[in-house]
């Protein structure tokens, strides 16, 4: 009879499945224009909002938002934070980041889209809460090369 | 695949190939899952894969329906009670279905083709799932003669053990 | 509403770092604790609800199915139900309603989690679209960014913001400490919890919380057979679910409408008009400190803007007017699928007097409450000592 020999045991394994996703005409579209370093918006025809990223309909209306715009690529900060620890995926070169919420000129509602604030060095801390704060004006700064997809845009820059 | 795989390549014991997916007209993103687990078996399946490293099988006994049932159990499911009698059970029993697997899927744990079976051992009250083998599966047609005649199988166990439910590599007719 | 519901019994496991469990080992104790608690048998029940996160958080999936036996959900109608972190009140909404409908007399309604055996923040990085929403920093940095718009939508002082947030974690792990179930029982003062390292600014170590296992299991029953089963019911009072749009820059999150929205309808149910006054304790869903002082205001205990001031006057600690989370709360305690389902055991316990040591002495109208997503779904459940 085989006895209970060590505590209960622990079994290490690993989950691997491939996925690939549709992004669809709006989204396909959005991206398109991030490799013009442009970036698009869709307006609703009956609340009048203008959201980004484009979408396919309005949240509220829940109806198709089909008008194109072009919006600006400067801002306010909404909100922000500081990242810094890791976890299966991230490792320490990748870290710190500071996340932020932007709210871009003439769009009515802000993008948390994989925003990072950049353009000093983000590893001195004490720097960083004298520079980023909620109200502060950023602006775009797009990769050279381009693929059309969120990594387009490497960073926002704070503008004083 | 990912960029995730290389971190976990060390843990993965059986091979993972590639995926290709069928071709699309519109743009997509490929957007893979890898993620790391580390599942807690427990002081009931612990001793129960202690038990298949050496070559035994156990089943738990219900005190109240008196039923066997393996894989070993920590509560009987129908009486919802402690099952913490352990039984060794003979490693040979009747074998109740099979289907032979003759297509390959992603993710697989083995290569076609390969009969898949519910295995009732002799003194259990339930029957177990695990592989027909032992013989040539190449020819669907002469697997189905084979195994009309095939009631009673036999466990043979792998050379090399991990204490997981492959340390039984097939059962085989006899 | 429907007919009358009333909580019969509850059951959890000791929460925290289980390796000595499988599974579905873990969700046996807690349905075999709730069975003991109620004093009934499985073949009592009428139907089963479960719910937890989705199955990549394990690596297991349709978990209702791997774990059929624990569930005892043989022979029985099951619903299974997900809502992220609110999992656990759309698990008691779900149980409520069925009984509330007539279909079933009594229900077992149960959530779970078993955090260690994946990489929840990795997990939960991983399974959201992968175009759009893309962050570095786990469920930490969504609610982190959300502290922030709170603080610079109100005009909160940095400090002051901080002050409270410290008040509120040593609040809960001092109730922690006093919860034999819960996870994390450690002693902190404001000094270690304003110091501690930065996991996402202003979010630092003792402002978030644990990685958890766990299980909660809770019977809910009519009044006939409440009445007729148990000596002390818990009843349910009001309940109420809001969500939200996709995108978290679509809305204000500092006035967040659908916890506004789910308490109004909550407290109309119950028939309460001054939430601060009115109820004697709340179980409010703090997985981050800061997080608290926003959902004290949108549950309308404090007036908008003023949190800080109130948690600072002790208005939320033990002794105070309303004590928040004595159990804990998810500070100490987040075994996430099963969290929003222990608020509303823990809101039973404490109105039937089953509390032990952090009992709120006298408490008779507790509120319980979980949140979902990155900021998208909102539940309470008010439980009374009264039908």
């Amino acid at each position: 009879m085989v006895e209970q020999k060590e505590k209960p045991r622990k079994v290490a394994s690993m989950g691997l499945v491939p996925y690939e996703m549709a992004l669809g005409p709006t989204w396909t579209r959005f991206f398109e224009g991030f490799k013009e370093k442009k970036i698009l918006g869709t307006k609703c025809n009956t609340c009048g909002r203008v959201l980004v990223p484009a979408r396919p309909f309005c949240p509220r209306c829940f109806e198709p938002m089909e008008e194109w715009v072009e919006v600006a690529q400067e801002g306010t900060i909404v909100t922000w934070s500081y990242v810094n620890y890791t976890y299966f995926g991230v490792t320490p070169d990748m870290i710190p980041v500071i996340a932020a919420t932007i709210k871009l000129d003439g769009v009515d509602c802000a993008m948390g889209m994989s925003t990072r604030i950049g353009g000093f060095d983000i590893k001195d801390f004490d720097l960083v809460t004298k520079k980023v704060k909620v109200g502060a004006r950023v602006k775009a700064v797009w990769r050279r090369k381009r693929q059309g997809n969120f990594r387009d845009i490497d960073y926002w820059k704070i503008i004083e | 695949m990912a960029e995730k795989y290389k971190l976990i390549k060390d843990l993965i014991r059986l091979e993972i190939e590639d995926f290709t997916f069928p071709k699309k007209e519109y743009r997509t993103g490929r957007h893979d899952t890898v993620l790391p687990y580390n599942w807690a078996l427990g002081p009931t399946w612990t001793r129960f894969f202690d038990g298949l490293k050496e070559e035994k099988i156990f089943g738990t006994r219900c005190k109240k329906c008196n039923k066997v049932l393996v894989p070993a159990r920590t509560f009987c499911p129908i009486c919802y009670e402690d099952m913490e009698e352990w039984v060794e059970l003979p490693q040979e029993g009747s074998l109740e279905t099979w289907c032979l697997v003759n297509y390959k899927y992603y993710g697989q744990v083995k290569k076609p083709p390969y009969i898949i079976a519910q295995i009732r051992l002799d003194k259990a009250d339930c029957s177990l799932t695990h592989f027909i083998g032992g013989f040539s599966l190449s020819d669907p047609g002469k697997v189905r003669n084979k195994m009309k005649t095939v009631s009673r199988v036999k466990a043979v166990w792998s050379k090399e053990k991990h204490s997981d439910i492959y340390d039984i590599a097939y059962f085989k007719p006899v | 509403m429907g007919r009358a519901v009333a909580v019969i019994g509850t059951g959890q496991t000791k929460h925290g770092r289980r390796d000595d469990l499988s599974y579905p080992d873990l969700v046996r104790q807690a349905v075999k604790a709730v069975f003991e608690d109620a004093g009934i048998t499985p073949k009592d029940v009428d139907g089963v609800v479960y719910g937890s996160m989705p199955s990549m958080m394990e690596g297991v999936a349709y978990n209702h199915f791997y774990f059929a036996d624990a569930l005892r959900v043989v022979g029985k109608p099951l619903l299974r139900t997900e809502t992220c972190g609110s999992t656990g009140q759309s698990v008691a909404h779900t149980a409520i309603h069925w009984v509330a409908s007539g279909m079933a007399d009594v229900v077992l309604a149960i959530a779970s989690e078993k955090e260690h055996e994946g990489d929840a923040q990795a997990t939960m990085m991983t399974i959201l679209e992968p175009f759009l929403l893309v962050v570095i920093g786990g469920a930490p940095v969504a609610f982190s960014l959300q502290s922030r718009e709170w603080m610079g939508y109100y005009h909160i002082d940095d400090d002051k913001a901080r002050e409270a947030a410290s008040i509120v974690s040593v609040d809960s792990h001092n109730g922690g400490l006093a919860n034999p179930f819960a996870h994390i029982r450690v002693q902190l003062t404001k000094e270690d919890v304003s110091k501690a390292p930065i996991i996402t600014y202003p979010v630092r170590l003792y402002d978030v919380c644990p990685v958890s296992d766990g299980a909660c299991a809770v019977l809910f029953a009519s009044e006939e057979k409440a009445k007729k089963i148990c000596k002390k019911p818990a009843w349910v009072k009001g309940m109420g679910f809001r969500g939200e749009e996709y995108f978290i820059g679509d809305s204000n999150k500092a006035v967040w409408q659908s916890t506004i929205e789910a308490s109004k309808e909550a407290y109309k149910q119950a028939g309460i008009t001054n939430p601060l006054k009115e109820l004697d304790v709340a179980e409010v869903y703090n997985p981050f400190s800061y997080q608290e002082l926003m959902f004290l205001e949108c549950l309308g205990l404090c007036p908008p803007g003023e949190a800080p001031e109130y948690v600072i006057k002790g208005t939320f600690s033990p002794g105070g007017e309303l004590p928040c989370d004595p159990s804990g709360g998810v500070l100490c305690t987040n075994p996430i699928g099963a969290a929003g389902l222990i608020r509303v055991a823990e809101a039973a316990l404490q109105v039937t007097g089953k509390a032990g040591e952090h009992q709120v002495e006298g408490a008779k109208l507790a509120l319980s409450h979980a949140m979902g997503g990155a900021e998208q779904f909102n539940g309470i459940t008010i439980l009374g000592s009264k039908l």
